[in-house]
């Protein structure tokens, strides 16, 4: 199913493009065009996971690598994952800069040893010794009826294990721009695409494009309210602020775009301008991250707030197979709407 | 097999050193020196010996919860493992790893690994290094009899075979996962089988004997660094104490662990092979334990006098920058 929603938000000044002239592309061919230049540029980069080599991934992210780099750098794996990510982490410690693809973010539990244990832990456990530049990109959200254990939300897993960066891009842009400054960090970095937003098109920066991680981008500025949000929410978010704006409130959307490291500031500095903040994922919302931004938000902008922090997130469940049962589990644009209105209201 | 003095004289020291280690560990665990736990190696020295000796400081090892005779045989330095022990900012890892996290990235150690299988994929990817990169690097990984029966073993021996790295997997067989012995964990007597199902060979050696384990690991090598492929190489051994510092031992009768000690004990053993093959006399020997506690002296000695671990700073203790 197509998303109902393309994005075509442009990339804004400052943003950390180095680019001025941009091209339309849509999210899987700007991650694929991050790995070819990273790959042209350094030998050390290379690509390790299941169904990348002919297939071209299973959301053709890898397409037409292969033939520019060859069975080595583009190396096609059997269906091992903590094989897979383990060697990544091997290789990492040694010298090349490892691109871990996950199919699905729901597979991770079979690797979550080598990347918890591993690679998040290795570089404090040694005592600084050790370098892990890895990146283990893999995507989560529901939205294509693949129920649920295709279709999870996971990024508070690893949001809470030290030693790891996050990283979950909304647009086209920001996926090139943040994959290259993923693929650039000597740590381990977990890169969250979503399902549903491979196939949303956006202006993309031609050439060398680099978001650095740890800035949020103002996607939409207002002065009514802020929404914090990331991944596909950003599109949700947008489409309801432009809803709310016909009914004459304005609505201000951060996308944290990472969410280890987070950065604080921008999202102190929104909440000080609108005085109110709604917290918006996709993921169950016991134990999510909105909640570790709602703390952060009460613990150091307590006195700027006009209303207590309100979050908007998944209900509590796995995510059901029927079409109308997955829409009913995580918050729609609509959904965004009514809770923004409340409160403002 | 033929072997000269000056190998059999370093084996032995190598062997003598890690045995000395462990006394002096227990010892200074026993006086609350240690904090948190150790495992000793004790009773299997004669494997890191044997296949340590055959590798170059810019191949690298996975090591294993019990793992300070792999980081000595691949040549650290003592003074910084105790220091590492007693908490010391001195140490390799400046007290944030301890025992079970010891790495000397110098020497190609990429690190001990409390978590039972967890270093096989990393050794195997460490192998993918030097494939990429065309050198003629190759990786260890040690583990034990019990990460034989982790995930991580099959996954990892599977994709070194079919990409042919150089990758040697070694065994150890101490008989015993923590308290499980090997008969109730494996309904076959000789793990090295394994090998053929993955596709690549599998060796099996007296881990008591340093030469055969020194002439096993010796053919891998040769095949890992040819681009022939990995090699799964068994030991067989025995573990001298007990899984941990304390450990009870209650899965172990009192007769065995006395039989067991005086019939499996690699270093007694390459003592008398060398006299006996006249490679060496007693007195060169005892000039090389004399020699070897007094490393350990003066080890210790460094150790205790380095700085307490700075205190944890954040972010560049957790993140390279």
């Amino acid at each position: 199913m197509p998303p109902k929603t393309a994005t075509t938000t442009e990339p804004r000044p400052g943003a950390g493009g180095q680019s001025s002239s941009t091209r339309e592309m849509f999210y899987n061919e700007a991650l694929n065009e991050a790995l070819r230049l990273e790959m042209e540029r350094d030998e050390r980069v290379i690509v390790i996971g299941e169904d990348i080599a002919e297939h071209g991934g299973a959301f053709q992210v890898t397409a037409g690598l292969l033939d520019r780099f060859g069975p080595t750098r583009i190396r096609q794996t059997p269906i091992s994952e903590i094989g897979i990510v383990g060697a990544a982490v091997g290789a990492a410690l040694t010298g090349l800069r490892p691109i871990v693809e996950l199919m699905y973010v729901d597979f991770s539990g079979l690797a979550m040893d080598q990347i918890v244990n591993q690679a998040a832990q290795n570089r404090f456990m040694f005592g600084g010794q050790a370098r892990v530049p890895m990146v283990l990109r893999t995507q989560g959200g529901s939205g294509r009826g693949n129920a649920a254990q295709h279709s999870k939300s996971l990024e508070a897993w690893f949001a809470h294990v030290a030693g790891l960066k996050l990283v979950m891009p909304a647009t086209p842009a920001d996926a090139k721009g943040l994959l290259t400054a993923a693929i650039r960090d000597d740590n381990p970095v977990i890169f969250l695409e979503h399902k549903l937003l491979y196939r949303t098109k956006g202006a993309v920066p031609e050439g060398e494009h680099v978001v650095p991680l740890g800035q949020a981008d103002i996607k939409r500025e207002g002065t009514d309210l802020t929404i914090v949000t990331w991944s596909r929410e950003v599109l949700f978010a947008l489409e309801a602020a432009a809803t709310l704006a016909d009914q004459g409130i304005a609505a201000e959307v951060v996308d944290v775009r990472t969410l280890v490291p987070l950065d604080k500031a921008a999202i102190l500095a929104s909440v000080r301008k609108t005085h109110r903040v709604l917290v918006v994922h996709e993921a169950i919302k016991r134990g999510g991250y909105g909640a570790e931004i709602a703390a952060m938000i009460a613990e150091e902008a307590f006195d700027e707030l006009d209303a207590p922090p309100k979050r908007l997130a998944g209900l509590d469940t796995p995510i059901p197979y029927a079409q109308h049962l997955e829409k009913s589990v995580v918050p729609q644009a609509g959904d965004i709407v009514a809770a923004a209105k409340e409160l403002v209201g | 097999m033929t072997i000269d003095r000056a190998t059999a004289l370093e084996l032995y020291r190598v062997m003598r050193t890690i045995r000395s280690f462990e006394e002096r560990s227990t010892q200074l665990f026993g006086e609350n020196k240690i904090w948190g736990t150790i495992h000793s190696y004790a009773g299997e020295e004669a494997i890191a010996a044997g296949v340590c000796a055959h590798l170059r400081d810019d191949d690298w090892i996975t090591s294993t919860h019990r793992g300070h005779g792999h980081c000595i045989a691949k040549g650290a330095d003592l003074g910084k493992m105790f220091a590492e022990l007693l908490g010391r900012e001195t140490g390799y890892c400046r007290g944030r790893g301890g025992s079970m996290h010891i790495a000397d990235t110098s020497k190609g150690n990429l690190g001990a690994n409390g978590i039972v299988g967890g270093g096989i994929p990393i050794a195997t990817g460490a192998a993918l290094t030097a494939q990429q990169l065309g050198t003629d690097q190759l990786a260890v990984s040690f583990f034990g009899d019990g990460a034989a029966n982790q995930g991580t073993f099959h996954e990892s021996l599977n994709l070194a075979a079919i990409w042919k790295l150089p990758v040697i997997y070694v065994c150890e067989n101490n008989q015993y996962a923590e308290s499980l012995p090997v008969k109730r964990a494996f309904a076959v007597e000789d793990i090295a089988v394994r090998a053929s199902g993955y596709g690549m060979p599998g060796l099996r050696v007296d881990g008591r004997d340093v030469r055969k384990v020194q002439e096993a690991a010796g053919e891998a090598v040769g095949r890992a660094r040819s681009g022939k492929g990995p090699t799964l190489l068994v030991a067989d051994s025995y573990r001298h104490e007990g899984h941990y510092y304390g450990d009870p031992r209650k899965y172990q009768s009192k007769d065995e662990i006395e039989g067991w000690r005086k019939r499996f004990d690699p270093i007694a053993d390459a003592r008398a092979w060398i006299v006996a093959d006249r490679l060496a006399g007693e007195a060169d020997l005892e000039a090389i334990d004399r020699g070897v506690a007094q490393e350990i002296d003066r080890a210790v000695a460094w150790a205790e006098q380095g700085p307490p671990a700075s205190p944890i700073k954040l972010p560049e203790d957790v993140y390279a920058t």
